[in-house]
């Protein structure tokens, strides 16, 4: 509520100062997970006030692969509808040419921000997009349940296989027959890339890619994370994981049937909602790690794009401006708990108070592990898939990891050829 | 769809059946030929503008080195999409191209084994719904408009209709079978590879087969009442009569439902991207193309895969007109 009375202060000074030169109508388009719609509502209606614009979302499916797809549609139609596009982190290398430098624009923000996510975004000079918030998931557990067996949160993987195992036999024996061990995001789409490289890369297995584009994911430390994963398919995980998205684990995390779920922080203000049957059950500790390996996190985050076919780039620059401003970041990580790309925010009080994961998170941030996008450029999305069918088809019992892996690196390498381009 | 016939004007032939043997042709003939042809014109020129133009498009696209972010620049680069022999010096060396790649293999035979499996099962079963509904009972017309339903329903929806029900936790499916007794344990229909093809088919089925249904009953309403009243004062079994007298006069009907069908089927989209997305299991040929097209910066070897299954369709098409003596031409008897 202060937030929104600050930001009418700001519209009113904006008015009377006679900031609002020009109104155009714009169009944002983002995906929809968790309640990120309507909070991006409210701080567009905020800046609307502000700016004398109006903004309008077009709503797109939850699922980053799927918009990856529209989204270079239109871009590549010249598409002017759309002002605004909200990216995801390994989206710069690949949609760089449709999009509007923003270096320029952005330069007194810029230093704002954490560099490597600015880095992120940068493309031979080029600031693609502007960063909205961060992302690095965490293991949630339930306090009440490891509390009831005496168990502490696990800080590698075989602990996490067998307090889940423990807890789900011993609950489910005492009647709560629905109760699951564990819940991840094991559908073949961008986000078992995310999850298959924590394990991989907290086992001491690489990065499928290393960052001097070697193929590197071929090796035995790699094949024994899959292979743990395989192991829990039908044993602490249900068999439908191998379809689960991030709100299909969270739908059974939050109605209170999994003892575990990896997940990206958006799931903590959801969980801690009213409406969640695990609201003051659960807490959050960084993911396992593998025997004598670091426990390592997937950077995730969303940005902000300008179409260079919009015909309000102005207005559109000052949208992504004021919502990857630190006031915004501010706001976004009190209500819905997405990391904030400005550092100083992870010391902030009030954000402490209302998302504590938030303010713990820090670390975990700085030493997030990065997909490869940057090395495989624009083959980033196909070496992607090539990747989480490899760990799809072993988890469903194709094949051995070994051997999916093998045949997954002779892929990369007919893909690669002589050079990523 | 089935245009590879339609876009052909009638023939002399055509025109001639109604006279005995060859004869030169008449003046009324040549004018009848002239205002066929002339008749047909608006549709040829619409049929070459959506239909033709975006294929010779997609197939010259599938000869260059295309990329969606830059068409313009496209170069040709000859047959290197569908066949290319990379040579790595000292004899070794590596096939690449479409025709060489595994995975697309796999699309074609997923594509040609849903097509293959649904479309039987939603023929035998359209055809019996056919029967039901062309009996006399009363409430048909609103049974008529009610089996319709599924057929009314946008596929994605019904996808995602299906996705839900078939939810491995919260699934109406599951949950109904567990309380029968007939699984111990909740299956993950769309995710497990035993049953991922199978849940795409029973979708398929469920909505499809009013559409067979709705095709064949229009067939058995054109079979003369009298030669059932001849059978049974004849004194045959029912289902001699089945076999003999209503299948052979159906058949045309359902031979063309089936083509219909089978044309559907092959180019099966939606259905698959929306309940099963990203399964090898599942992968049809039209997802193969669309993730190759804009997943992937591969918009050239996307048309390939466009064009190789316009070909394979085609000749799927062919194969079946063919061995089905199928008279869509209308020549008759």
């Amino acid at each position: 509520m202060k937030f929104r009375n600050m930001a009418v202060a700001v519209a009113a000074t904006a008015l009377m100062s006679g900031g609002a030169a020009k109104a155009d109508e714009l169009a944002l388009v983002a995906g929809s997970i968790g309640k990120d719609i309507s909070e991006l509502r409210m701080q567009l209606d905020a800046f609307e006030k502000e700016s004398g614009h109006t903004v309008k979302i077009v709503e797109m499916p939850a699922s980053t692969t799927d918009q990856f797809g529209q989204y270079r549609l239109w871009l590549s139609a010249g598409n002017e509808d759309v002002d605004v596009y909200r990216t995801d982190v390994i989206w710069a290398p690949q949609l760089a040419a449709s999009f509007v430098d923003l270096s320029e624009a952005m330069k007194d923000e810029i230093p704002k921000h954490n560099p490597s996510v600015i880095q992120s975004q940068t493309v031979d000079g080029k600031l693609v997009a502007f960063p909205m918030y961060t992302d690095a998931p965490a293991l949630y557990y339930r306090t009440d349940l490891l509390e009831k067996y005496g168990k502490e949160p696990p800080k590698t993987w075989a602990e996490l296989t067998e307090t889940a195992k423990e807890i789900q036999d011993k609950e489910r024996e005492a009647g709560n027959s629905q109760m699951n061990g564990f819940v991840f995001q094991g559908a073949p789409y961008e986000g078992l890339t995310c999850d298959a490289l924590e394990w991989v890369a907290s086992n001491g297995g690489g990065q499928i890619v290393s960052p001097d584009g070697e193929i590197t994911i071929n090796n035995e430390k790699a094949a024994e994370a899959i292979e743990m994963a395989k192991g829990w398919i039908g044993t602490i995980a249900p068999e439908g994981v191998l379809s689960y998205k991030e709100e299909e684990s969270r739908g059974v995390w939050q109605t209170g049937n999994a003892v575990f779920m990896r997940n990206w922080p958006y799931a903590y203000a959801l969980s801690a909602g009213d409406d969640s049957a695990v609201k003051g059950k659960f807490d959050v500790v960084p993911l396992p790690a593998g025997e004598g390996g670091k426990s390592a996190a997937c950077l995730g985050g969303w940005n902000l794009a300008v179409s260079k076919y919009s015909q309000h780039q102005d207005a559109a620059i000052a949208l992504v401006k004021f919502l990857g401003s630190e006031k915004a970041q501010k706001e976004r990580a009190m209500n819905t708990a997405r990391l904030p790309t400005v550092p100083s925010l992870y010391d902030d009080p009030e954000i402490a108070e209302a998302q504590p994961i938030v303010t713990r998170w820090g670390d975990v941030v700085e030493n997030a592990v990065p997909r490869p996008s940057a090395p495989t450029q624009k083959q980033y999305n196909e070496v992607s898939k090539e990747f989480w069918t490899a760990v799809n088809e072993t988890m469903s019992g194709r094949g051995s990891a070994a051997d999916n892996l093998d045949q997954l690196e002779k892929r990369l390498r007919r893909l690669k050829r002589s050079a990523w381009e | 769809m089935a245009n590879v016939q339609a876009g052909v004007p009638p023939t002399d032939k055509a025109l001639d059946v109604e006279r005995e043997g060859p004869r030169p042709r008449s003046d009324l003939s040549r004018q009848r030929l002239r205002s066929a042809w002339l008749f047909l014109a608006p549709m040829l020129l619409v049929l070459a503008l959506v239909a033709g133009w975006p294929l010779v498009k997609t197939i010259w696209f599938s000869l260059t080195n295309a990329s969606l972010s830059d068409l313009e620049g496209a170069e040709f680069v000859g047959l290197r999409n569908y066949w290319e022999y990379v040579d790595y010096g000292d004899g070794e060396g590596e096939y690449f191209g479409l025709l060489f790649d595994p995975q697309w293999w796999n699309a074609v035979y997923n594509t040609v084994y849903y097509s293959v499996i649904s479309v039987a099962i939603e023929t035998v079963l359209g055809l019996v719904f056919a029967l039901v509904l062309n009996a006399e009972f009363k409430g048909r017309a609103f049974v008529r408009a009610a089996v319709l339903i599924p057929w009314a329903i946008p596929t994605i929806v019904s996808a995602k209709m299906w996705a839900w029900m078939m939810n491995d936790q919260f699934g109406i499916l599951n949950d109904m079978l567990m309380t029968l007794g007939i699984i111990s344990s909740p299956v993950a229909w769309t995710a497990s590879p035993d049953t991922a093809m199978w849940a795409v088919i029973i979708v398929d089925v469920w909505k499809t087969t009013p559409f067979m249904a709705l095709l064949i009953l229009a067939g058995l309403q054109m079979v003369p009442g009298d030669v059932y009243e001849a059978a049974k004062i004849d004194g045959i079994h029912p289902v001699k009569v089945f076999w003999k007298v209503t299948l052979p006069l159906i058949r045309p009907a359902i031979l063309v439902a089936v083509i219909f069908r089978a044309l559907d089927a092959l180019r099966v989209f939606d259905l698959i991207y929306v309940l099963t997305p990203n399964n090898t299991q599942t992968k049809s040929m039209s997802v193969f193309a669309q993730e190759n097209l804009f997943q992937f910066d591969k918009f050239a070897y996307g048309s390939a895969a466009s064009t190789l299954l316009f070909l394979v369709i085609a000749f799927i098409t062919l194969f079946y007109i063919k061995i089905a003596r199928l008279d869509l031409g209308g020549r008759g008897n």
